[in-house]
């Protein structure tokens, strides 16, 4: 059995486990919340853009923009990779990385895949695969994200694909259902899915059918142009605060979690403490009793 | 006086103003244009810029506009902005620092030098000064 010194200092140290983990709990429940506010601060911006692109998307054609059109033939695919900068959050990048890891051996068997990483544990993670990183950002996911990021690698992807050196963008964020759910996505952003289902949804939104005819300066085809790449960029930082949030959510339970074990340990150990200082009380006495028998005999 | 309108400015961030006004006068890609209530239904893409508006009280404003889309209602106008700054939030000697910048990439007119970018750097930065300037 160990010393009683020995099971002391294991419940000083695991004590001093518990402090650091039930703090670093309290710090990403307030950054949990100002993640959650800036999501909220989104809202309006997000909607209102999808709600004036939907009506214009109606008005012109299909093919208004390159933007919109699939490729014949997909060889290069990018992924765009949300993970968090930082670890001690459970199994939230493992999450994201399993996804992107199945998609790869799934869906893009056969074919050149690149990453865009956002987040340090994604990257590397990325380093370590054969396929090459086009581009990384680290300190964005879980700070104060930037919309001037989320536009930098939009048009840099938008480029490339114009250029042709990619044929189809895919986002892999997690995307954040509640505090207890968070989800790793796969999601297309490039070239644009057709843009019906986001006019559907809106006319869901919408219970009266009042859909005010626009004057559009320039034309409408135009707009559309001008829009669409902004969509996407929306689509980035939506995925990016999307990800910040998760990542805070998750690591506030990882270390709810690990604060509540260090409780069970402590518990248990305290429980081998005592035995351990009674068996040695007890141990004493036998010996004195049996001393003093020996006199008396 | 005239009747109101509601103008509504939206950045990624946050909503910037949303508040009854008289006048909206806008910055649209294909000149500036003026809305009164009754308006007719109306969307365009904005330059950067500044956006003017008279509100509630009389008072006359003006936000700093880094380009982005107008829609025009009878009664509401909505400003979708990349970002915006009121008067007060402008930091002239950021943008001061950013003309000079700009105007020493477009001097100097290196290859390298995107000079796409560094108009619009110097377009942002003359806006916000302008809009400072304005008493």
């Amino acid at each position: 059995m160990a010393t009683l010194k020995e099971v002391q200092s294991k419940i000083v140290s695991v004590k001093k486990t518990k402090q650091i983990t039930s703090a670093m709990k309290m710090v990403a429940t307030s950054r949990l919340r100002g993640a959650q506010n800036n999501m909220e601060a989104f809202k309006p911006y997000a909607g209102k853009f999808a709600e004036v692109l939907g009506s214009i998307a109606g008005k012109s054609g299909g093919d208004a923009s390159p933007l919109l059109v699939p490729r014949e033939e997909v060889k290069k695919v990018a992924l765009v990779l949300c993970t968090s900068d930082r670890g001690l959050c459970g199994g939230f990048n493992t999450n994201l990385i399993t996804k992107a890891e199945k998609i790869i051996k799934s869906e893009f068997e056969g074919k050149d895949v690149s990453f865009t990483c956002f987040g340090k544990r994604g990257r590397d993670w990325a380093k370590k695969q054969p396929q090459p990183i086009e581009d990384e950002f680290l300190d964005v996911v879980g700070g104060n994200v930037e919309f001037s990021v989320a536009s930098y690698s939009g048009q840099k992807l938008i480029d490339s694909f114009l250029e042709g050196t990619v044929d189809e963008v895919y986002l892999i964020y997690s995307d954040f259902v509640n505090m207890a759910k968070q989800v790793a996505t796969v999601k297309q952003i490039l070239p644009i899915p057709s843009l019906e289902d986001v006019q559907k949804e809106k006319e869901e939104d919408k219970d009266a059918g009042f859909l005010p005819e626009h004057i559009c300066e320039p034309s409408s085809d135009a707009l559309l142009g001008q829009m669409l790449p902004k969509n996407i960029f929306i689509q980035i930082y939506d995925a990016l605060l999307q990800t910040s949030t998760s990542e805070h959510a998750a690591r506030m339970r990882a270390m709810d979690n690990a604060t509540k074990a260090c409780e069970d340990i402590v518990g248990e150990l305290q429980t081998i403490y005592n035995k351990t200082r009674q068996a040695g009380i007890t141990a004493d006495l036998m010996d004195i009793v049996g001393g003093a028998e020996a006199l008396n005999g | 006086m005239a009747e109101k309108l509601f103008l509504e400015v939206v950045t990624p961030q946050k909503a910037i103003v949303s508040e009854e006004v008289e006048i909206v006068v806008a910055p649209g890609s294909e000149g500036e244009f003026g809305a009164l209530k009754g308006h007719t239904t109306f969307l365009t893409s904005l330059k950067v810029g500044s956006l003017r508006y008279i509100d509630a009280g009389g008072k006359e404003r003006y936000i700093f506009i880094n380009g982005g889309f107008a829609e025009v209602l009878p009664d509401k106008v909505t400003i979708l902005a990349e970002s915006a700054e009121y008067r007060k939030d402008i930091d002239v000697e950021r943008a001061t620092k950013a003309k000079v910048r700009a105007e020493k990439r477009l001097a100097n007119k290196a290859a390298d030098t995107d000079l796409v970018r560094a108009e619009v750097a110097l377009k942002r930065a003359m806006h916000r000064l302008r809009i400072k300037d304005i008493k």
